[in-house]
């Protein structure tokens, strides 16, 4: 894109590329179907999701409560649904508890409301020290949680997957929920980052 | 990994995108075209991923190891031939062990009635089988408070290995961060974990927790009174 960029095909590019062929040979795969999956987590579901189902839970109060009693039917209010979406479950950071969700054993997230998960979530550094530092983990992301909160870690290792609430930041009562959408990123639905509100 | 050490500082980057190539995104997509139609079930894939030999694991990226377990599943339900692949340059790894398909007697049973409820002690089992498992290591011998019953799923350790789908509850199980990590961490701090009940057992121990739990709620009455 960047005009003068060249990409060197790696040995995984050719790899995938022969590995597509076979396949496609074979009538195993569809090579035109691949593209609109790949355009489906590129442009079509990501955490703008997230932001809209949490801008929507501070500002209604009915539809928080059923969020939180069952996350994948209120998502579902929204038409978010599908892969990894199944058994979705919605915590909620309050001034006495903080969530932080890990997937030790893989990569379980949250597909239709956060999009495929950032290669930090992926990495080795961040299942391995999520569980046994989580504050530490905090700090390298910019956030530091006071002793008085309780940090509490979820591991997706089993079918639910897990979406935070972040708090709502102070200063924003006046906002619409449209803005306040605005303000949620991903790594908050994650809680490696707290909400500002923009000054 | 939960526990491990030795990776380094978290690997964050600035309006990463949602992939950084097209290989990766190439990649992405024959898995899923394929998980859907021609494998049996997730569990599967998540094994093979597992077989992945550690060195090539841990010296690969995401989506590589998806590319290697592909492979090796291709490779071991004949969809495709290792000869095929490395004609076409694209040798398959020699996974670590193999499938370990086993058979199972009355696997099929749903347990439909849940052996714990909310608030009940329970222990993770010290298992360690050679095949797939989403019981990590870090809480195996630990001891927790069932916080929730989520209901009945399939079984991954069996289901990975096409035994059964053993459907059984699965709970969110509370431990402390002291239980887990020792005295040195935060006193306060907590880890919620989804665990099938046959990685249970009850915990009938008179545990510390349980007498501290007594013991401090005593203090805070009278606390309170002064």
């Amino acid at each position: 894109m960047s005009g003068n960029h060249v990409t060197i095909p790696t040995g995984a590019a050719l790899r995938v590329k022969a590995l597509e062929t076979i396949l496609e040979e074979k009538g195993l795969i569809n090579s035109a179907a691949l593209d609109s999956v790949v355009d489906m987590y590129e442009t079509k579901v990501g955490p703008r999701n997230g932001a809209r189902v949490v801008a929507k839970a501070w500002t209604d109060p009915a539809f928080r409560k059923r969020l939180l009693e069952n996350a994948t039917a209120a998502v579902a209010e929204l038409g978010y649904g599908g892969p990894e979406g199944g058994h979705l479950v919605a915590v909620e950071n309050t001034p006495k508890v903080h969530n932080l969700v890990v997937c030790t054993l893989c990569s379980c997230y949250p597909w239709p409301v956060l999009g495929l998960p950032p290669v930090w979530y992926k990495s080795f550094a961040y299942r391995s020290r999520a569980v046994r530092d989580p504050r530490g983990v905090l700090k390298e992301f910019g956030v530091e949680i006071p002793e008085k909160v309780e940090v509490r870690v979820w591991d997706s290792s089993a079918e639910q997957r897990y979406i935070v609430i972040p708090q709502r930041p102070a200063g924003t009562e006046r906002m619409s929920e449209e803005q306040l959408a605005e303000l949620v990123t991903r790594d908050s639905m994650v809680g490696v980052a707290l909400v500002k509100a923009r000054t | 990994m939960g526990g491990m050490d030795g990776f380094g500082p978290i690997p964050i980057e600035k309006n990463e995108p949602v992939f950084h190539t097209d290989w990766e995104k190439r990649m992405y997509a024959i898995a899923m075209s394929m998980l859907g139609r021609h494998f049996d079930n997730v569990d599967e894939f998540r094994h093979a991923l597992e077989r992945i030999p550690a060195p090539n694991y841990l010296d690969s990226s995401y989506y590589e190891r998806w590319l290697d377990a592909m492979m090796t599943l291709l490779v071991e339900k004949k969809k495709v031939t290792r000869e095929e692949l490395v004609s076409r340059g694209a040798e398959p790894i020699a996974p670590a062990q193999p499938a370990n398909h086993c058979k199972g007697d009355s696997l099929e049973v749903r347990r439909r009635s849940a052996r714990f409820r909310e608030g009940d002690r329970v222990v993770a089992r010290n298992l360690n089988p050679t095949g797939h498992t989403r019981l990590p290591r870090y809480v195996r011998g630990k001891r927790g408070v069932i916080h929730r019953d989520w209901g009945v799923y399939v079984f991954a350790d069996s289901n990975a290995h096409h035994a059964g789908q053993r459907a059984q509850h699965v709970y969110s199980v509370t431990f402390e961060a002291r239980e887990l990590w020792g005295n040195g961490a935060p006193r306060k701090d907590t880890l919620r974990i989804d665990l099938w009940e046959d990685y249970l057992e009850a915990d009938s121990s008179k545990t510390k927790a349980a007498k501290k739990k007594s013991s401090s709620v005593t203090r805070s009455k009278s606390g309170k009174k002064r």
